[in-house]
């Protein structure tokens, strides 16, 4: 053991006699006490520490599990109200367009068959107006070639004193107009 | 006498001498150390859960990295048939940073720096190894050795490595822990010895004593990464070799 001079030599201590790491004398207790000490750690650690640390970190997992469970079903949930929400909506768009159309569709019907009504009327009176006119404008006419005829005669009678020319007037007026 | 860089490592009974067989199992300050290990370890994890917190605070989230730490690392090497064994990975890994960390403190004792102690929980392990091995895979699981596929020509030679390597992992499981602790402290212990020694020197040694003072702070912060790296180094070689027990893929 070239320690134990070396030791001597440095420290030069009474009590000092192996390099203490390599001391024999002290192994028997070293080693006694170590069993009992590294049992009681062992115990302790085993029965009492591990268990709890191990408790709060199971807890703490369930917990993050859990939640994490929750919000997927939430969010679940959520898509498929947003879906049912976003199909209802373009089912009352579509709707909206059908009634929009029969509503249109109709309004237009009504309106051309008034129209069509309107225009037979409206065609009717124009028809009776015309009638009249033309019957007013014939009158009209037939009073201007009596007039005429009646004009004439007289003008011949005034000239000449010949009072039975209206017939012959008359002809020669019709024959005038035609 | 303080100045000397073994002192920090002496064993000397507080109560005892007790004789038991003939061996003294007087309750020296390295037990005393060990109790404060197992005290601190179970006081300060129960301290960090008191709340039970949902959303851990701080001093919760330390003890939950500290349980998912090792949790994590059971798992990946273990695989779920390793659950079992957590608890003692967990103490082991526990063990070695509190005494670690402790041993940082000035005037501390370090337990992980005595040979007997890294050296029984090596031993321990392999131990652990062999017979949770023997237990599950009867004697099929000396298969280990014999690597399947080896032409038959070399297999002594290879099953002589194999048992060799096997048997060199206490050793080195045991002696890694023990080396980094006890050249951390004495590496530390004589810079900052010089820085003493020096500046009793007068004003010449006082700035002088800077370059050493500087390295060791530089050392306690590189000390303290070896405190916690070799705790995980242990306990992580501890999952890889009852992975030999549990499963055997050879």
């Amino acid at each position: 053991m070239a320690t134990i001079t070396e030791t001597t030599e440095t420290t030069g201590q009474p009590e000092g006699g192996a390099f203490p790491p390599l001391d024999s004398s002290t192994f028997p207790s070293q080693l006694f006490w170590l069993v009992i000490f590294f049992a009681l750690l062992y115990a302790l650690l085993s029965r009492l520490v591990l268990p709890r640390l191990a408790a709060i970190m199971a807890a703490r997992k369930n917990q993050i599990d859990g939640d994490v469970a929750r919000a997927q079903a939430l969010k679940n949930e959520t898509e498929a109200a947003l879906r049912a929400y976003e199909k209802s909506l373009a089912d009352a768009r579509s709707n909206a367009g059908e009634i929009g159309k029969a509503t249109r569709d109709k309004a237009a019907s009504i309106a051309a068959s008034q129209q069509k009504a309107l225009d037979s009327e409206l065609a009717a009176k124009i028809k009776t107006a015309e009638d009249t006119i033309a019957k007013a404008k014939a009158k009209a006419l037939q009073s201007l070639h009596t007039i005429a005829a009646d004009s004439a005669a007289d003008i011949v009678a005034q000239l000449t004193g010949v009072k039975t020319l209206k017939p012959a007037a008359a002809k020669a007026v019709a024959a005038v107009k035609n | 006498m303080v100045n000397d860089p073994i002192h920090q490592f002496r064993i000397h009974n507080i109560l005892g001498p007790w004789n038991i067989l003939g061996y003294d199992i007087g309750f020296t300050n390295s037990n005393l150390f060990m109790g404060f290990i197992v005290l601190l370890t179970v006081g300060f994890l129960l301290l960090t859960t008191t709340k039970r917190a949902l959303v851990p605070g701080r001093l919760q989230s330390v003890g939950e990295m500290w349980y998912s730490l090792v949790h994590n690392m059971v798992e990946n090497v273990l695989g779920h048939e390793g659950a079992a064994f957590f608890p003692l990975v967990f103490s082991l890994f526990s063990f070695v940073l509190v005494a670690n960390m402790l041993g940082m403190f000035p005037y501390f004792f370090t337990v992980t720096s005595h040979v007997i102690v890294t050296a029984s929980m090596a031993l321990f392990v392999v131990g652990l190894v062999v017979v949770v091995g023997i237990m599950k895979h009867g004697l099929g699981w000396f298969k280990l050795f014999v690597p399947s596929g080896v032409p038959l020509a070399i297999l002594p030679f290879i099953s002589l490595i194999e048992i060799i390597s096997f048997l060199s992992r206490p050793i080195s499981l045991g002696l890694r822990l023990f080396g980094n602790m006890l050249a951390g402290h004495i590496v530390l212990k004589v810079f900052a010895g010089f820085v003493v020694s020096l500046v009793a020197l007068g004003l010449g040694g006082i700035i002088g004593s800077l370059a050493p003072l500087l390295m060791a702070v530089a050392l306690t912060a590189l000390e303290f990464l070896v405190a916690f790296l070799q705790a995980f180094v242990f306990a992580i070689l501890t999952c890889v070799y009852l992975n030999d027990a549990l499963h055997t893929h050879h």
